[in-house]
């Protein structure tokens, strides 16, 4: 059972990741590339404040967000030159950046031995403890997330950045100030993802730069547009699809020599079939052009 | 004058897109471009509009004013806040957005719901043919639609001055017709209008006055009516009618 509940929690942070990642490609249509380094720095952040400093994690975590968004920041800049392609390098690029500083910056993160002994949340003294507390800790923020997100693009300023997506040169005709939104889209959703990575470890309490490469950032990009770009609730499917999905393949009763390339092919094959089928994701209605 | 452009000079990286061209558009005009594919018309709409830059072009020296002021190199959307705006080439209306939100992304900078909402009816009041679209998605609408959307949507920002880019691009000959007749209300109803035409006979016959591009340069410059009776117009542009 506990076993579940952990699939769920680790569900729960990569839908905030997703939600946050959808932002940037579904909404506005930026091919970005580096999410993880959001994650990553949120993470970092609020647990070296944690351990060195004994900050709160309930202090931590905001602070570990704006970090993020600082980063988001940064990481939106060259997104005001670059497009498509080139943008998705830029950004590539930054997600190495980011995981190189973590493994490299030995006197601060202890680079690749990571951080143990991350301490916990705690509710009035009470040191939360067990999957059970952090399921509802993460949905809490899961519907945080969601709710803020779901208020952004249902507003004007989702709109405009749907606009941008859409056409951009006809956006900037409609006296849009492009490259400010683009920026604040990069500084909302590395928030969010800064939450994301602040939860997961102070969930684990162990976290080393492993867990936010750049490989980490495709596998959310890929959940956004297995569930479908510009939407939601498909943030929700992409992310629990993607988490439950190869966990479930553990069940196939096959000698462990074979059941783990097979879990990654099947994998693959879900993928690969999805695109042809239906290449808008899950619950999207747009697709890349 | 409305707008005054004085010794414009822009290029597309090394390639000289405008050489050293002057013109005019003033309060209450509606005057047109015309000349064949790449003598820089649409260059100098992109000048104006500040979307010569996001295209990767650059100016390199020359005035622009508006009402007297230099709007050279203010971004669009401030451009927009002086009463520019832009029917751009093509159209460009947002796809997969409904005919109300792309009206909306027209509503510039401001959350009066009320007033929107009667910016929205005046123009639909001009464009009727919008009306029972309303709630269909701007890509499903028929190339004639999607040009009054676009003006539609330009219209929204309440401009003194409409650019407008090629707006007879595409259009079969109901449309054109329609789209010519709506430019020239347009106008009636106090917006100045800088049309950039391939469709030279057209836009000659509703401009006051028109301006003759050839590679890069100015080479004539006259009142509508004159350009259409010129001889040199008619051989090159008109098909000798």
């Amino acid at each position: 059972m506990e076993y579940f509940v952990h699939i769920l929690v680790i569900t729960g942070i990569y839908v905030i990741l997703t939600l946050s990642l959808n932002l940037v490609v579904g909404y506005t249509g930026l091919a970005a590339l580096g999410h993880a380094a959001f994650s990553c720095v949120g993470a970092y952040a609020s647990s070296l404040l944690a351990m060195n400093y004994g900050v709160s994690p309930w202090l931590g975590l905001p602070i570990g967000a704006c970090s993020a968004a600082v980063l988001g920041a940064v990481v939106g800049a060259p997104s005001l030159r670059l497009k498509g392609d080139y943008l998705a390098l830029a950004t590539f690029g930054l997600g190495v950046i980011v995981y190189s500083i973590a493994k490299n910056w030995v006197a601060v993160t202890r680079g690749p031995m990571g951080l143990p002994g991350i301490p916990g949340f705690s509710i009035f003294g009470i040191q939360l403890s067990g999957v059970w507390a952090y399921l509802i800790l993460v949905a809490v923020f899961v519907f945080l997330t969601y709710f803020v997100l779901r208020r952004v693009v249902k507003s004007p300023f989702g709109r405009i950045l749907r606009g941008i997506r859409e056409d951009e040169v006809a956006a900037l005709a409609m006296g849009k100030n492009v490259n400010k939104y683009k920026i604040i889209v990069f500084m909302v959703g590395a928030f969010f993802a800064g939450i994301a990575g602040s939860l997961y470890a102070h969930y684990i309490t162990f976290i080393d730069p492993s867990s936010f490469t750049v490989m980490e950032s495709i596998t959310i990009l890929l959940m956004v547009v297995f569930g479908g770009m510009g939407s939601l609730g498909g943030s929700f499917a992409g992310a629990a699809v993607l988490v439950i999905f190869p966990e479930l393949l553990r069940f196939l009763g096959m000698p462990s020599s074979v059941a783990a390339p097979l879990r990654q092919m099947i994998y693959g094959l879900l993928l690969i079939v999805l695109m042809l089928k239906r290449p808008q994701g899950i619950l999207g209605t747009y697709r890349w052009k | 004058m409305l707008l005054e452009v004085k010794n414009l000079m822009a290029r597309y990286g090394a390639v000289m897109a405008l050489k050293d061209i002057s013109f005019d558009v003033g309060e209450g005009e509606i005057v047109a471009m015309i000349g064949p594919n790449g003598a820089g018309k649409s260059t100098a709409l992109n000048a104006i509009s500040g979307v010569l830059e996001a295209t990767d072009g650059s100016i390199d020296s020359g005035q622009i004013l508006f009402e007297g002021k230099n709007i050279r190199g203010l971004r669009t959307d401030e451009l927009v806040a002086e009463g520019i705006s832009l029917v751009p080439e093509g159209r460009r209306v947002f796809p997969t957005m409904t005919v109300l939100e792309n009206l909306q992304m027209g509503a510039y900078k401001r959350n009066d719901k009320a007033a929107i909402q009667q910016d929205i009816e005046s123009v639909l009041s001009l464009l009727p043919q919008l009306k029972e679209r309303m709630k269909q998605k701007a890509g499903t609408l028929s190339t004639g639609e999607q040009q009054m959307l676009a003006m539609g949507r330009a219209l929204m920002l309440k401009p003194k001055l409409l650019l407008a880019d090629e707006p007879s691009l595409g259009l079969s000959p109901n449309y054109l017709e329609l789209v010519f007749d709506k430019l020239v209300e347009i106008n009636k109803n106090g917006t100045s209008i800088l049309l950039v035409e391939q469709n030279a006979s057209e836009a000659l016959e509703i401009a006051h006055r028109g301006y003759v591009f050839s590679i890069g340069e100015i080479v004539l410059e006259d009142t509508g009516k004159n350009l259409l009776r010129d001889e040199k117009v008619k051989k090159s542009f008109l098909g000798g009618l």
